[in-house]
Parts: structure tokens; C-alpha cells; sequence
């Protein structure tokens, strides 16, 4: 505990500023939120604020509904039949949740990256170029332009750029993992779901994308969803406690962590249960 | 527990064992005998008709000499335009499988008649392609036999692509769909992709299987001893040519049959051998 | 968010959305017509297999199917004899392959070091990709000369001294006939109950196998007792499929089968086959006539045969949900 109170030292110094100031605005608000795989209901009655700009973690107990919750801000969910979701999903004015609503154009403001890199069978320049030529028109050396932007972002350019033109499942399992963010980072969306990026990757590579993460933040609002409580301590700034399907209590991270309001968030990150 | 008595089961049962596994390798040796019987007789009796001629010059009456040149080109014809017409609609219905119907009753239905067809005795194709082009347009036909064998390479293309496409995990497809494409573009820009040697292999195996297929053209293209690139009229494919020469009577004929014989193994076997090595890479 | 912000969100270019969903609606549009299709394909061949036939099931009625008769002067046609001569070919070649497929099984999946299983196993598939018609030539060329010198008068000499079972191995020995036609049919669905086997025997999960082995269990004792029961079924299921592929087959059978039309009490004497009846009056049958309107109904019988004997297979073969 008192480890993390130290590594949130810098971290709850930005909490206290951000109040201090104003209260950031809030890029998706999430508003009374069910969630139904069939009859069984996984989210109830979720209403949750992401702040422009700043990372939101979400933790809890493994089905308590934190993924599902990622996956229903891009409407990924709606690629199965038997899932729905009720109530809002409010950014820009516009409830995503409703049917008349683009999905691609969606996903292409709300980017997401996954548990298990997913290279696609291309050279490396091919998979970033894919994502943004779904949305955009650019010429050769926009393109270009647009890659080392992408990649460099991600903390991945220097590492490939002598070998854009070879296949991407080349990499290592952190550099996919990179390369995936990259991708996403291209399509420039506004808000970047992280759904668990550096479960499957060691811990060098966890490293590199957690300080990625901080400097992303400057330009896009994230949402991370993790089941390592010292990684949202590290990398959050406001953190989401979710268990059974419930949002039990949210906080600025440092506070959370350290004197949390409701004894259930208490007894999960001393450990009692996991 | 007596010792001799266990020690008696225990020579027993291992003695079982080596009389099992001798059978065994027995079985194993036929069955590569066999394979080897074919090959040297291909060669043995094949090879000896091999010259330039067989690829230069047409089918000729039996005593005039004459090669497989319009066997040989009549069956790339029609080989080839059975797959340029069967491999779409084989891709088509084993992504339909694959990214549609994984759990639906039609798509079982589908799957279903799929492998009948697969499993359907060639001979019967023929007679339906019969039935359904030669009968109403009065005559054998070159687009008669390379329908048929579509139909014959449908059902494998089918077959590979579904199960291509159904090893690909779950997460690539949507790591496509988050960057926001539609699912056309997921299925055909990197399903397809992610998914190629797998197809290719399939496609490699199903043209193997139709270019040595005899029985389906029989009924369809007939044959053809003289040289015709018309695709309205009778034409000559290897097999055909094969097994009527290899039924007469005279012992060019004959002769150039295993040549034919040789030369349509080696290419199927061929085929096959490089489609596994894909698969492998 | 500021007002602004709000209305900066503006909806999206109606052209781009629209190409999204019509592409969406003309690929899965074309996916499902062309899985309709298949299913129509089906139902073509069935239709027209069975009204070719249909002259032929009128004028001889459920007769057609037990009347031994082929007489293309009379017109008289009967699918007896060839049907006979299909059961019995494929029922022995099945006799003949499935212990030879199932000790090739064994040997690829448990006794054969690692480096050969490849190799052994890629030249028993080769067995499967050879075309049927080389078969039929190698049978006819190769084997009939061996079957009527050595095999045949050997068979004679011995199990055709036997009472019973002797009349079946009586005749002089020509080579070709019921015999050799079911041994080639043998040595071509041979690598398909293999490989089905095979594929059976590689599923069991390896704890059952080392638990008998840990047992002292010997490696037949293993196969029996442990494999063979786990994959009973697909063991069944593989040997279906290569009776469909032995009903069917036609350029194999037709040059060694004999080509006559009667039912002999001896497996040395000359028969037919379905496949091999229709390959052969084929091109002597006039368009529109009842002798091609028999060979059409021969047609769909076999494929009612094959049919069913698939639909079996393959519920035999359906993944089935195993603790």
C-alpha cells in the first residue's frame, strides 16, 4: 500500500490540480447502463464519466463487467446477435447506443486495442495504412507521412523503420503490441479503448507501453481496462471499480487507492478477493 | 503370486505385441508396395513412348505414329475454365460458411450438400452435366466437360476455405471491424489474406482431382481425335484418350496410353505434393 | 463538451456510409446465393438424374431394381446384376482395406518413430491422389496377369477344395472378375479409412493412453483397449466413407470387373457394377431412348446408394461433445 501511495506521489499531485482548476470536460458519458448477454443481465445500471484527455481505469474481479463495458463504447457487441445494450451513451450530444448510428464511422473516432496483438497479414506499413485508407484519402506521401507519425507515437519507429515493407507477423509480441496502437492512433479517433494491452507481453514491454500511455494522453481521452491494480495505480488518473456488473465506486486514482469510500473496493485491493 | 505364472502372461502379451506390431508393418509395406508397383509400371511402361512427339503431335490413327497433343491441351482447357468457373462460387459458399452461416440451419443444409457432393461418384456428375448440356443442345461439348469438372472442384474449394477461415481467430476479425470497416473489407482485405495458403492448397487438390477425372467427361466432351479448340464442339481430354487407347487393340495405342498415364500422375502427384509443402509453410 | 464541440460532430458524408452498407449488402447477398446454389445444384441432379430415369422405373416398375435382365434388343433392362456386383465389390474391398487401413493407422500413430510418420504418412495419402483411371490401367495391366497365373489357380487348388466356402473361388482363372475388381477397389479407399483412422487414433487425449501405460499396459493392449473403444465410432464413420468411395468408383472397376451380365456363384467370374455397366452401354444408348433412360435410373439408384451410405458417415463423424 504504502509502495503505491509513493508511485502515486506525482500522480495525485495532477488529481489535485485538475480540481483545482475546473473539472476537465467529459468526452463520453455513460448514462444508466444495462447490458444483456441474452437473458443475463451483465452491467446494471452503469452511469460513468470519461474525461477528455485523461486515462480512466477500470479494475475488478475477473466477469464483473469491465470488458464488457470497453466493448460497448465501440459498439463491438453489436457484432453478435443476442447482446444488447439499454440506455445511454452520450458523446458529442449523440447517444452511440442508438440504431441509426455509422459503426464505422464510430470506430473510427473510438479506436480499440486488445489483449492478444492482432497483426494483420500485411508488411507493417500495410497495417497501419489499412485502418486509415478506410476513412481517408491520401496520396503516397501523406501516407507515408501519416506511418512514421503513427509509429512514432507508439514508440515504434526507430525499432522498424528500416523494415516497413516486411511482414508485420515478424515483430515481437511488445512490438505488435505497439504496432496495434499504432494502428489505431492512425485513424486519429478521439477516444482509445485498451481492453487488458499487456497481459499477454513481458514486463520490458509492459513498461514501454504504460509510459506510451502517459504521453498518449495528451491527445486522446483512454479508457484501460486492467486486472493489475498496480498498473491502473501507475497509469490512470480517475479509476472505475467494477464487481458483479455494478459500477461500485469511482475515484481519482491516488484516492482510491489509498482511502476508498465503499469497504467492497477496500477489501478487493488489500487482496481479500480477487 | 506365483512367478512363473506371470512371467508365462508377461511373454505372452509381449509376444501378442510383436505379432500386432509385425502385422502392422506388414500392412504399412503393401500399402507402400502398391504406391511403388504404380509408379515403376508408370515408368517401366511409360516412359518408353516419351518423346517430343507426344507433345507435338495430334492423336493419329493406330500404325501412323501421332502424339497427345490435343489430349493434353483439350485437358488444360477444360481444367482450367472448370476452375476459373468453380473456384469463386467454391470461395464464395466456404466463406458464406465460415463468416455467415457457422450456426445456422441453412448453413447446415449447405454444408451438408456440400460434402455429398464432395463424396458423389463422378460418373453420376457426368451423367447430370449430360442431362443438362448435351441433351437440349444436341451434342458433347468442351463447355460440357469443363462444367462438369467445376462441379467436381467446387465442393473441395468449399471445403478448405471454410476450414481455413475457421482457424482464424476471433480477435483478428475484430481488431478489423474496431478500426471501422465494414465486413466486406474485413472478410476479403484480411480474412481472405490471413487465410490464403490454406485456399490455395485446397484449390491446388481440387484441380489434381479434376484433371485426372474421366468418367465426368466421358458423358460431356466425348473426345476428340482431331485436333478442335472449339468449346461448342466434342473435344479431347488425357483421360478420355487414355482409357480408349488403353482398351484397343493395338500396341501404339497402348503404348502411348501409359505415356499419357505417366504423364497425368506425375503432374497430379505433382500437384498434391506441392500443395502440402503450402499448407506447411 | 462545449457547444461548439458539439456541433463541430457533424454527421458523416452520406456517400461514405452508404458505400459501406451496399458493399456489406452485395457481399453477403452474393455469400448467400452462392450457398443457395449449392443447394440447388443438389437438387438438379437428383431432379434430372431421376426423370431421365423415370421411362425406365415406369416400364419395368419396382422390378427394375431384382430383374437380372439386360437385353438391349428386347428392351428389357434390369439393375439386378449390376447391383449385385456393386454390393459385393465394395462389401469385400471394405473386408480387404479396413484391418490393412487400420494397421497402417496404428503404425503411423504409435509405432513409427517420429521423423518417418511424415514421409510414410504423405505416401499413403499419394495413394489417394493417383487418378482412377491409372488404377484401372495398372489393375488390367499388372495385376489381372498376376491374379491369373499365380493367385487365382493357387486360391483354386486350396479354399477351392473347401465344401462350402469353396464355391466361391471356382471358375478358370481369367484374372479378372468380382475378386480383382473388390482388390483394387481395396488398395484405392484404402488411404481414406486410413487417414480417418488415423485422424480417430491422434484425437484420444494423451492422459488415457498414459495412464495405461503407466499401468504396463503393452502398445496393442493400449490401442485395444483404450484407443479403439474412444474412437469406435469415427473407426465406423471412416470406414462408411470408403464404402461411398468404393460404390462409385468406375474406371477402376471397368477394366478388370469382366463386363458380363450375370450373377456367377464364384468371385473369379466376370460381373459388373453399376459404374461400370453405365461407362460401358453409355455409348452405345441413343438419346432418348430406354436404354439411356435405364442407365439414367441406374444412375440415381447409386446415387441413393451413396447418399445414404454418406449421410451415415458423416453422423457417425459428427464432432460430438465429449467430457
Amino acid at each position: 500500500m504504502a509502495g503505491i501511495v509513493m508511485h502515486q506521489a506525482g500522480g495525485a499531485a495532477r488529481a489535485q490540480a485538475h480540481s483545482a482548476a475546473e473539472r476537465p470536460p467529459v468526452r463520453i458519458s455513460i448514462r444508466h447502463l444495462d447490458f444483456y448477454y441474452g437473458t443475463n443481465r451483465a452491467l446494471k445500471g452503469i452511469s460513468l464519466d470519461l474525461p477528455d484527455r485523461q486515462v480512466t481505469g477500470m479494475i475488478g474481479p475477473s466477469g464483473c463487467g469491465k470488458s464488457t463495458l470497453l466493448r460497448v463504447l465501440n459498439r463491438m457487441y453489436s457484432l453478435y446477435p443476442g447482446q444488447r445494450a439499454e440506455g445511454e451513451v452520450v458523446m458529442d450530444g449523440r447517444n452511440i447506443l442508438a440504431p441509426d448510428v455509422d459503426l464505422n464511422e464510430l470506430r473510427a473516432r473510438i479506436g480499440m486495442v486488445f489483449q492478444k496483438p492482432t497483426p494483420f497479414p500485411m508488411t507493417i506499413q500495410e497495417n497501419i495504412a489499412f485502418g486509415v485508407r478506410l476513412h481517408e484519402r491520401l496520396g503516397k506521401a501523406e501516407m507515408e507521412e501519416r506511418v512514421e507519425w503513427a509509429l512514432t507515437r507508439a514508440a515504434l519507429w526507430d525499432e522498424v523503420k528500416d523494415r516497413l515493407h516486411s511482414s508485420a507477423l515478424g515483430l515481437s509480441g511488445g512490438q505488435q503490441q505497439r504496432l496495434c496502437i499504432a494502428r489505431t492512433i492512425a485513424v486519429r479517433p478521439e477516444v482509445i479503448l485498451l481492453d487488458e494491452p499487456t497481459s499477454a507481453l513481458d514486463p520490458i514491454s509492459t513498461l514501454k507501453i504504460e509510459e506510451l500511455i502517459d504521453e498518449l494522453k495528451q491527445d486522446f481521452t483512454i479508457a484501460i481496462v486492467t486486472h493489475n491494480m498496480q498498473q491502473a495505480a501507475r497509469c490512470a488518473d480517475q479509476v472505475a471499480f467494477f464487481y458483479l456488473g455494478e459500477l461500485v465506486e469511482v475515484a481519482p486514482a491516488a484516492q482510491l487507492f489509498t482511502a476508498p469510500r465503499h469497504p467492497r473496493t477496500q477489501a478487493y485491493i488489500t487482496g481479500r478477493f480477487g | 503370486m506365483s512367478a512363473p505364472l506371470s512371467a508365462a502372461l508377461h511373454r505372452r502379451r509381449r509376444r501378442k505385441d510383436a505379432v500386432i506390431r509385425a502385422l502392422c508393418l506388414a500392412a504399412t509395406l503393401i500399402g507402400l508396395f502398391f504406391l511403388a508397383s504404380i509408379l515403376l509400371t508408370l515408368l517401366w511402361r511409360g516412359l518408353p513412348a516419351l518423346s517430343g512427339t507426344v507433345f507435338t503431335q495430334v492423336t493419329k490413327p493406330p500404325g501412323s505414329g501421332g502424339g497427345l497433343l490435343n489430349p493434353i491441351v483439350g485437358s488444360l482447357i477444360q481444367t482450367g475454365i472448370g476452375t476459373l468457373i468453380g473456384t469463386p462460387l467454391g470461395l464464395l459458399v466456404g466463406t458464406y460458411l465460415a463468416e455467415y452461416a457457422r450456426a445456422s440451419r441453412l448453413g447446415d443444409a449447405v454444408r451438408f450438400v456440400s460434402d455429398v457432393l464432395l463424396s458423389a461418384p463422378s460418373i453420376l456428375v457426368g451423367l447430370f452435366v449430360y442431362q443438362l448440356l448435351v441433351v437440349p443442345f444436341g451434342g458433347f461439348s468442351g463447355l460440357a466437360g469443363a462444367v462438369a469438372l467445376a462441379i467436381i472442384i467446387i465442393p473441395v474449394v468449399v471445403r478448405t476455405t471454410e476450414d481455413s477461415l475457421r482457424l482464424l481467430p476471433d480477435t483478428l476479425r475484430e481488431a478489423v471491424i474496431a478500426l471501422g470497416a465494414p465486413k466486406w473489407k474485413m472478410v476479403t482485405l484480411v480474412c481472405w489474406r490471413a487465410a490464403r495458403s490454406g485456399i490455395l492448397t485446397g484449390l491446388l487438390l481440387a484441380v489434381a482431382r479434376a484433371a485426372g477425372e474421366t468418367a465426368p467427361l466421358l458423358f460431356t466432351s466425348l473426345g476428340n481425335l482431331n485436333w478442335s479448340l472449339d468449346l461448342a464442339q466434342p473435344m479431347s481430354s488425357l483421360p478420355v484418350t487414355i482409357y480408349n487407347y488403353a482398351g484397343s487393340a493395338f500396341e501404339d495405342w497402348i503404348a502411348l496410353a501409359w505415356t499419357g498415364a505417366l504423364l497425368i500422375t506425375f503432374g497430379v502427384l505433382g500437384l498434391n505434393i506441392l500443395a502440402r509443402s503450402l499448407l506447411r509453410k | 463538451m462545449s457547444q461548439a464541440a458539439a456541433t463541430s460532430a457533424a454527421p458523416p458524408l452520406p456517400a461514405r456510409r452508404r458505400a459501406g452498407k451496399a458493399g456489406d449488402a452485395a457481399f453477403a447477398l452474393a455469400c448467400h446465393a452462392a450457398g443457395v446454389f449449392v443447394l440447388v445444384l443438389l437438387g438438379a441432379i437428383i431432379a434430372l438424374l431421376f426423370a431421365g430415369g423415370w421411362p425406365a422405373f415406369r416400364a419395368f416398375g419396382l422390378a427394375f431394381l431384382t430383374s437380372t435382365d439386360w437385353d438391349p434388343v428386347q428392351e428389357v433392362f434390369g439393375a439386378g446384376v449390376s447391383l449385385y456386383g456393386t454390393a459385393v465389390t465394395a462389401v469385400l474391398a471394405l473386408v480387404l482395406a479396413v484391418p490393412v487401413a487400420f494397421g497402417i493407422a496404428f503404425l503411423l500413430t504409435e509405432l513409427a518413430p517420429a521423423p518417418l510418420r511424415r514421409p510414410i504418412g504423405m505416401a499413403i495419402e499419394l495413394l489417394a491422389a493417383v487418378p482412377s483411371i491409372i488404377y484401372g490401367m495398372w489393375g488390367f495391366f499388372v495385376i489381372v496377369p498376376v491374379m491369373a497365373g499365380t493367385i487365382q489357380p493357387a486360391i483354386i487348388d486350396t479354399i477351392g477344395e473347401l465344401p462350402v466356402l469353396g464355391t466361391l473361388f471356382q471358375g478358370p482363372p481369367f484374372g479378372t472378375g468380382l475378386l480383382t475388381a473388390a482388390l483394387i477397389l481395396a488398395i484405392m479407399v484404402l488411404p481414406f479409412i486410413a487417414a480417418v483412422m488415423r485422424d480417430a487414433f491422434a484425437a484420444v487425449p494423451p492422459v488415457y493412453k498414459e495412464s495405461a501405460y503407466g499401468l504396463g499396459a503393452t502398445t496393442w493392449e493400449v490401442v485395444r483397449h483404450v484407443v479403439l473403444p474412444y474412437a469406435r465410432v469415427s473407426v465406423v464413420g471412416g470406414t462408411m466413407l470408403g464404402l461411398g468411395r468404393a460404390l462409385g468408383e468406375t474406371m477402376a472397376v471397368t477394366f478388370v470387373v469382366g463386363n458380363a451380365n450375370r450373377i456367377s456363384p464364384s468371385l473369379f467370374g466376370a460381373g459388373n457394377t453399376i459404374a461400370s455397366l453405365i461407362a460401358l452401354e453409355f455409348p452405345e444408348s441413343g438419346m432418348g431412348s430406354l436404354k439411356l433412360s435405364a442407365l439414367l435410373a441406374l444412375g440415381f439408384l447409386l446415387f441413393a446408394l451413396s447418399f445414404l451410405v454418406l449421410a451415415i458417415s458423416r453422423w457417425l463423424l459428427r464432432p460430438r461433445l465429449k467430457g
